[in-house]
């Protein structure tokens, strides 16, 4: 059980490609961390950074109190998941299991008790004698787990282990692997690129994107107030709905326009967005904050569109529709009956907007 | 496979491999009947009463006789199968080592000189037996099995080096980078994890240098001179070659004895060997 710190790390492949831009994390004793973000945004890189696999071109890592910068991979008592698993192919899954702890000079008995344990977590007992190319994915997923556990190691690196999956068995592992991480407590970093994964895995979360951390938050927070319209829009699904607007104010309120569109922009945001009248920003909704226009709902909350592709998923309705120049998605009540060019009435939930600076694209 | 008719099938599909199949096994089929064939039947010009060159009613050994009594066949084979292992086993053991190095290990230069040791591979033999020859005079080691155990290498090592690199190139990353975090050292990680995955790889790699020595004929007939030191394909084309005289029985002969043993490692090796060249390791 360790903490891992990861303070101004920087990677730069090859003197030219900056990978890893001056990123400082802590990753709390016991806690889940995932790292999300599209390929290529570092995070691979930053966890083979913490197993020792990949050189760290400036700062530091820590597991404990340990500056771990220098130590070779097997010298830093983690354990890292695969995406391909990477079992042995010429050993039985006792074996690939056990290889760990050989290296490691452990007695037979506890070898043999070891991995019998981790076994018994995983529902892999039966397949020990197996090798790996006669078990299924799901299998292959827990003998990759048992290989990590056996180890008791201070910290466990997942690298997108579940993508393999097919989407069911994916559901499947998921929760398994937050009822093991739940059972063993060890402190864990799970990278993965699904947003899904992350919200549902993580106690915390840090979303990447090109080489820098854009939030690091608990799964409610980055989707409730997201940091940037980056955040806003890689976490939830479907994605939130951007607008690009124009702020005014008039009447004592600030508005959002654009064609087709005014909304007035609640009090507290609205202060917050003070001086930046006849600015250029980006109006957040997220689909499930709009819904269709009822008599409760104020006029300067409700915009009027065209609906153009309607998806019916049985729980809800997720609707396509146009408003002037922006698509908004919306998702509404399944027991509504409309038709593609139908065109509706929409109001968004004042408490869920979110405004973005045009430049920076920060939340205002 | 071929969908249609079935006239189809026959055209594009068992007509070529019957041709093909033909084409490849007639010389040996030659070989075997050539081999038991009398002297007498032999010589028979094609327009005799009793011409059959496909067949033979009177099967005879003589010729098999002849080469293990009147040449030094068996000691050819000996000396051979000699070579060949040993320059195999030499050129196997460089050819995993820089193979595993130029594929897995990121020094300066790496590209490059898996490149250079492929272009020497391809610097034909009949330009480099004459420097060759001059170092093997300089060592005196002219004349024994040593002049082919040393030289057969230098085409070997390249040829092995470069199939164990593409082998290696093909096995995940991933095995060597998990036994790392295991606990093993890089050392330990390739003896075992990697050597025994790769395992089709060097069989491939080992029965191909095998066969190139077994088969090797310049250097050979360069390098050695007496007849007891020569190999199979040197001694029986130059000693069974006499002016221009063929004795066709035990030349024969002599190529169907020498082609078994190749035979039996190709086809003791044949699935490791296939594996080895067409496919790489799957999870």
């Amino acid at each position: 059980m360790a903490l891992v710190s990861i303070r101004s790390v920087n990677k730069v492949y090859d003197g030219n490609v900056h990978a890893v831009k001056d990123v400082s994390l802590e990753v709390r004793d016991k806690e889940f961390m995932v790292f999300v973000g599209p390929s290529g945004c570092g995070k691979t890189t930053t966890l083979r950074m913490v197993a020792g696999l990949e050189s760290i071109t400036s700062g530091d890592i820590l597991i404990g109190d340990t500056v771990v910068n220098n130590l070779p991979p097997m010298d830093r008592d983690i354990a890292m998941v695969f995406q391909n698993y990477a079992l042995y192919p010429h050993m039985s899954v006792f074996h690939n299991m056990a290889f760990g702890l050989k290296m490691r000079k452990f007695e037979k008995p506890e070898i043999d008790k070891r991995v019998r344990d981790a076994a018994a977590i995983l529902g892999i007992e039966t397949l020990l004698d197996r090798k790996p190319r006669q078990l299924s994915g799901g299998q292959r997923q827990r003998v990759a787990l048992g290989r990590a556990i056996v180890r008791h190691p201070q910290v466990f690196l997942f690298d997108e282990p579940l993508s393999n999956l097919d989407a069911k068995l994916r559901v499947q592992m998921r929760v398994e692997l937050k009822k093991l991480h739940e059972r063993l407590g060890t402190t864990a970093i799970y990278v993965t690129h699904d947003q899904v994964e992350a919200m549902t895995l993580g106690d915390r979360v840090v979303v990447m994107k090109d080489g820098i951390v854009q939030q690091v938050g608990e799964p409610l927070e980055l989707y409730n107030s997201p940091a940037n319209k980056f955040v806003a829009g890689f976490i939830g699904s479907p994605a939130m709905n951007f607008a690009d607007v124009t702020l005014a104010e008039s009447d004592g309120k600030l508005w959002a326009e654009a064609q087709g569109l005014r909304i007035s922009i609640p009090g507290e945001m609205a202060r917050r967005a003070n001086g930046r009248n006849g600015a250029h920003a980006t109006l957040g909704i997220r689909p499930e904050d709009i819904h269709l226009a009822g008599p409760a709902d104020p006029a300067d909350l409700c915009f009027d569109a065209e609906v153009e592709v309607i998806e019916q998923l049985g729980s809800e309705i997720v609707l396509d529709t146009r408003v002037g120049k922006s698509a908004f998605v919306a998702s509404v009540d399944p027991n509504l009956r409309m038709k593609v060019h139908d065109r509706l009435k929409l109001a968004m939930n004042p408490a869920r907007l979110h405004l973005f600076d045009a430049g920076s694209e920060a939340a205002i | 496979m071929i969908e249609g008719a079935a006239w189809r099938k026959w055209v594009f599909y068992n007509i070529p491999l019957i041709l093909f199949v033909f084409v490849l096994l007639f010389p040996f089929y030659w070989m075997i009947i050539t081999t038991f064939r009398p002297d007498g039947e032999l010589y028979r010009p094609w327009n005799a009463a009793n011409y059959q060159p496909f067949w033979t009613n009177n099967p005879t050994l003589d010729h098999i006789l002849y080469l293990f009594e009147e040449t030094s066949f068996g000691r050819w084979m000996l000396n051979t199968m000699f070579i060949a292992a040993v320059s195999t086993v030499i050129s196997l053991f460089c050819g995993v080592l820089a193979g595993y190095a130029l594929a897995r290990l990121n020094f300066p230069f790496a590209g490059g000189l898996g490149t250079v040791i492929f272009v020497t591979y391809l610097v034909p033999q009949t330009l480099l037996f004459i420097p060759l020859a001059e170092i093997i005079r300089n060592f005196q080691l002219g004349d024994t099995p040593w002049s082919l155990i040393l030289t057969y290498p230098t085409f070997l090592i390249p040829f092995c080096t470069w199939l164990m690199m593409g082998y290696f190139k093909a096995i995940p990353k991933e095995l060597e980078e998990c036994a790392r975090i295991d606990g093993a050292s890089r050392w330990k990680a390739m003896v075992y994890i990697i050597l025994p995955v790769a395992v089709p790889g060097i069989l491939s790699a080992g029965i191909f240098a095998f066969t190139l020595s077994w088969n090797e004929f310049i250097y050979a007939l360069v390098f050695l001179s007496s007849p007891d030191q020569k190999t199979v394909p040197v001694g029986v084309t130059s000693e069974l070659i006499r002016g221009d005289v063929f004795f066709w029985g035990p030349l024969m002969a002599g190529a169907l004895l020498g082609s078994i043993p190749v035979a039996i490692v190709y086809s003791f090796f044949v699935e490791h060997y296939v594996s080895g060249l067409t496919g790489s390791v799957k999870g």
